[in-house]
Formats: structure tokens, sequence, C-alpha cells
């Protein structure tokens, strides 16, 4: 509990520090205005119509990417879980992909595509990762994962690389960010968003019990074929929300769930809050590093959590048993 | 002396003090695919925007100076089609090793960040300092990122020995870490810079003739000479460190030479072509299946990918409206591959 206020602190904190820094370097006073006296001044726009929307961006897909990589990995009871590792990611980028050919122009009209791809690479690698019945070997899930996502990001560059307007239209979004994402495309992803996570909580127990085995998950009354399914409603919204928002961000839903396993240990039914608060917490603060390392340019969040996961991810796994579930 | 049984069909080769014993079932399936590979190489010779014959093709190699032949074959179509079937069994081969020395499928440079640090360095090259891609220092480069990402992988992974598993999680790490430095320098670079980069990032054999394929042949060439020397201590290794050294291999610099020839072999084809994605992942995956071998074995490896490669590049090139970079084709083919393959064995293990 106390670990948790911790984070709802630091979130707090990262939501003021999103707020405040950016390229235009702004005095408290102006900001205040801004946020409460609205008056359509080039600051009050700044603060109101860039970095709130973008600060809400990172709420939704933080709470987005951290559950859905909670429930993968104990879904499947892989460390290495990851809606990009396993091929979400490239599913939804594939399905944006072709939606942009078929006119698809803004973020808000990637959402179905993204759901629809998000889906089918979710049931698809874990129908070739499991071996028909019982839970999934972590190796051979994580080898068709590595395998379907390769094949279909191939098939997405492709067709970038075929039409070359595509590819210019596609290039901000597919580095991951939350430059230009207004309301008009966090709120429509929302609602799935909260769904899911919804779902994710429902699990929770029962991914409990299935984390000691099946048959021991079924004799404890557990509903197996009901738990992955519902299960895999969740990871298809999570990601597909998350990936229509903001593009491919990768090591989110990898790090995040170690970083809550760390914290409070193994059971699903803290994991899953605290991913909801780490992981924008994660996310915001990645954001501001990308608007201030190059200041005034921006680096998009999908390339600093990359290098912010990626040392923590080697960390984690040098360390003696913090990855194993 | 009773007869050892090897559990397969095999024979001897005598000559003088030297002998080889091969399993009959591999040297068949390695025939095959070394003439498979060598009907596909001919077939490539012949498609182009000027068709040949089959028979215009084997003269102008057996030495005919007549007409166009000559030139199509030897200055446009040789170099493309002879990297396709080195740099193809250059990977298969620096895959096997990997995957032999960690004793684990995903333990392919494409998985532990090899082939992202030859791209991160050629990367740097093209866009910083604005040299062509295909070119010699954008080899270079690839060299120097290959190399410094195996280093920094293996240091991150080492801890009280090496593990697999390690292995492939500080390798999806640090690849995490480079791609994500190649999609910042492409966001940044003007379109038409990205353009091509992005071309040779995902491994194209456009841009080599026989000015890129020279120098990468003669290193995959030593390379492969002395692999020869490494065989013996590889599959010693493969029963374990303890079990190799008391066959009397010295483990840690056999280790470390087999890892700097695979390196070797992955950046200079990701030099000279770029980073040619999942042959190295797929092929020693492909030939263990085919030569139901119990390990990794380096010449059907190298057979497979060399088969791969250019059966890959023939459809890189004709099979979709644009000239596609054949990277694409082998995520696409390789990636497929292993999904089949994983469909079919559980299918077998029902």
């Amino acid at each position: 509990m106390l670990g948790l206020a911790a984070a709802v602190g630091a979130l707090i904190a990262a939501v003021v520090l999103s707020i405040v820094v950016g390229s235009n370097q702004l005095g408290p006073a102006e900001l205040w205005h801004a946020l409460t006296a609205y008056s359509g001044t080039t600051t009050d726009q700044v603060v109101v119509d860039l970095r709130v929307p973008r600060t809400v961006a990172a709420l939704v897909v933080g709470a987005g990417l951290g559950v859905a990589g909670a429930v993968i990995q104990a879904l499947t009871r892989n460390p290495l879980g990851d809606p990009g590792i396993l091929g979400v990611d490239a599913g939804a980028g594939l399905f944006v992909a072709i939606g942009v050919l078929l006119g698809a122009a803004s973020p808000v009209q990637y959402l179905p595509f993204a759901f629809v791809g998000a889906f089918v690479v979710t049931v698809l690698v874990y129908v070739v990762g499991s071996a028909g019945r019982g839970a999934p070997d972590p190796i051979r899930l994580t080898l068709a994962g590595v395998a379907v996502a390769a094949v279909l990001t191939g098939i997405t560059t492709a067709m970038t690389l075929l039409d070359p307007v595509t590819f210019n239209r596609l290039r901000a979004w597919s580095a991951g960010s939350f430059i230009e994402r207004g309301f008009d495309v966090i709120l429509p992803a929302l609602p799935f968003v909260v769904v899911g996570v919804l779902l994710a909580l429902f699990c929770a127990r029962p991914l409990n019990t299935m984390g000691l085995g099946d048959d021991l998950a079924s004799s404890l009354g557990t509903n197996i074929v009901r738990t992955r399914v519902i299960s895999v409603v969740a990871i298809t919204l999570l990601t597909g929300a998350a990936t229509a928002i903001a593009g491919p961000v990768a090591f989110v839903g990898l790090m995040v769930p170690h970083i809550a396993r760390w914290i409070v240990g193994p059971d699903q039914r803290w994991i899953i809050p605290y991913c909801v608060v780490i992981a924008p917490v994660v996310l915001l603060v990645s954001d501001v590093i990308g608007r201030v390392i190059l200041w005034p340019s921006e680096v998009p969040v999908g390339v600093v959590t990359a290098f912010v996961g990626a040392p923590v991810l080697i960390h984690l796994v040098r360390r003696a048993k913090a990855s194993s579930l | 002396m009773s007869r050892v049984d090897f559990g397969s069909r095999t024979a001897v080769l005598r000559r003088g003090p030297f002998s080889i014993r091969f399993r009959m079932r591999t040297a068949l399936i390695g025939a095959a695919l070394a003439l498979a590979t060598v009907v596909v190489a001919v077939l490539a010779l012949c498609l182009g925007d000027l068709p040949l014959s089959p028979v215009d093709v084997v003269s102008a190699l057996l030495g005919s100076q007549e007409g166009l032949a000559h030139l199509v074959v030897f200055e446009w179509r040789l170099p493309r089609v002879l990297s396709a079937v080195v740099f193809g069994a250059a990977l298969g081969v620096s895959g096997a090793i990997f995957q032999s020395l960690t004793r684990n499928p995903l333990a392919s440079p494409d998985v532990i960040g090899l082939s992202a640090g030859s791209y991160a360095g050629g990367l740097i090259m093209i866009i910083v300092f604005g040299v062509g891609a295909g070119s010699v220092p954008v080899a270079g480069g690839a060299i120097i990122g290959g190399l410094l990402a195996a280093a920094a992988v293996y240091v991150l992974a080492y801890r009280n020995g090496m593990h697999g598993f390690r292995l492939i999680v500080v390798g999806i790490g640090v690849s995490a870490m480079l791609e994500a430095l190649g999609v910042y320098l492409i966001l940044r670079a003007k379109l038409e810079v990205a353009m091509v980069a992005s071309v040779w990032a995902l491994g194209s054999l456009n841009p080599v003739g026989w000015a890129q394929f020279v120098p990468a042949v003669v290193v995959v060439a030593v390379v492969f000479v002395a692999l020869g020397t490494l065989v013996g201590p590889m599959r010693q290794l493969e029963l374990g460190d303890d079990a190799a050294r008391s066959l009397g291999s010295r483990v840690e610099p056999a280790r470390l030479w087999l890892v700097v020839c695979a390196v070797a072999l992955t950046a200079v084809v990701t030099g000279a072509a770029g980073p040619i994605a999942f042959i190295s992942l797929a092929a020693p995956q492909i030939a263990k299946r085919i030569t139901r071998t119990a390990g990794i074995a380096l010449v059907p490896s190298a057979l497979v990918g060399a088969l791969v490669l250019t059966a890959s590049d023939i459809v890189a090139q004709f099979a979709l409206p644009d000239n596609l970079p054949v990277g694409l084709v082998t995520v696409v083919v390789g990636g497929g591959y292993l999904v089949w393959l994983l469909i079919h064995e559980v299918r077998r293990r029902r």
C-alpha cells in the first residue's frame, strides 16, 4: 500500500514535469494562467492544446502497455513477454499501414485497424506458441513471436517502400511518439483501455492460480479456457488502443511488470494496479527526456523508452533471479 | 573390436593418415542442396531486363566471349548472384556457430544484437558522414559496429560464465537500443537520405558489384579456412564445458575464436549488403531439420543459407512490381518457415 502511494506520488510528479517542461520555457505564472484562465494566447495554447493532450496520451498509452505486458507475462509464464517481442505491435503496425493505404489519415482512423492487427497476432502467436493444449512453452512462444513480428514488419516495410507517400506519413507514427496526439484520438481509445484494464483485473486471481500450473489451477476451480480468452481480449484492447495512439512504443510492457514484481512480489492482483501507475510514470519521464535531450527539437518517446528500458532489462537479467516469475 | 552404432548410416573416406567419417543422409542432402543452389544461381543469371537462355549463360561462364551474354553475365549479374551465394553461406555459418555455442536456436546474430550493431555502424556512416550505401566506409562502420555490439553483449551477459537465456535477453536489449538509434537517425535525415538508408538497412544486393564482392569474399574465405581448425573444439563445446575440457579442448580460447569468426562473417555481409535478416536464424534450423543431425552442422547450414538467399534475391528482384530489398524477402521466407515449423511440430506432438 505504501508502495502504491509512492508510485502515485511519482506519477503526479511526472505529470507536473510533463506539463512544465518543453521547448517553450514557461514560468509558473504563465502555466497557472493557462490552466486556470485559458484565454487563447500562444502560451495558453502551448500548455492546454499541446502539453496537456500529450500528457494524457502518455497516461492512457502507459496504462495500456504496462497492463498488457503484465497480462502477457502472466498468461504465458514468460518473463520476456512484451507486446513488442511477441509481435502484437507489429500486427497492429501492419494493419495500420494497410489502413493508411486504404485512406486512413489520422491516428483515430488507425484504431480499428490496430485492434484487428493486435487480435490476429495475439491469437496467432498464442496458437503457434502453445502446443494446442496447456500453457505455451516460453521459448517456443518467444520464437513464434519473434518470427511473426519479423514477417509482419517486413511486409509493412515493403508496403511503405513501394509507396513513398505512405512511407513519409507513417515515418513519424512508427517511431512511437506523442506529438500531435490530441483528444480526438485519445478519447475514442480511452474506453478500450479502461475495459482492457478491468478485464485484466478480473483475470488477476485466475492468472495467479495458473502461475502454479494448469492442473493445479483447474483443481483450485479456475476456468482456464475462459481466463485465456479474456486475457487475450484484454491484451488486444490494451495494445491495439495504445499502438493506435502512439505507434509502437517498445519496452514499457516488458520492463514495467518487472518493476512492479520487484516492489510487490508475484501477486497479479497487485501487479496490475501498480502497472497502471508505474507505466505512465516511465512513459512521461521518457517523453520529458525526449523533449529536453536535444532541445529545442525532440526525440520520439519510443526511442527514449528503448534507451531507458534496455539497460533496465539488462540490469534485471544480470541480477540472480529477478527476471523469473 | 565392436562396431560403434552411430544411429544412422555413415561412410568413411580414408587417404593416407587422414580419414573422414560422414553420415550418408547429410552427404546426400548436402549434395542435393549444392545442386539446387547451382540451378537457382544459373536461373538468377538468366533473368533480368535482357533474358538469357541457360545455354547462353553456361557458355558465357565457360569462357565464350560472344555477344552481349558475356558482358551481361560477368559485369552485371555474376557479382550479385555470387554474393547471394557467398553471403548466404556466411550468414548460415555465422548463425550456426552462435546457435551451437549457446545451444539455443534463438541466439543467432539477428537476435543477440550483432546485426543491430552492424546496422547502426553502417547507418552512422551513411547518415552522419554522408557516404553512399554499399561503399567501403559503410562496410568498415558495420564491422566496427558489429564487433563493438558483440563485445558489449558479451561483457553485459557474462556473469559467472555465459548463460544462453541471459545472452538472448541482453542481446534483445542492446538490439532495441541500436534500432532505436537507427530510427532516430532516419527520422532526422532528409527524406531522400532516409529512403536510401532505409533500403540499405533492410539488406539489399542492389549496390553489390565486383568492388564490394571481392573484399567481402576474401574475408569470408579466410574465416571459413580458420573455422576448419575450430570445428573439433566446437563439437566438443556442444557437450558442455566440462566434457570439452576433459576431451582436451581449451574452452575459452576456442569459444572466443568461434565468436570472432561468427562476428566477422555477419559484419562483412552487413557492410557489403546491409543486414539481411533471418538467414542466420533460419538456415541452421532448416539444415538441422532436413539433415536430422543431432547438433548444428556448419556445411549444411552454409548450403541452406546460400540456397535461401539466392532464391530470395530472385523473388525480391522479379516477383513484385518494384525491385525490393532482399532482406524483406528473407524476413518473410525465414520467419514464415519458422512459424510453419512450429505449427508442424505441434501437429506431430499430438
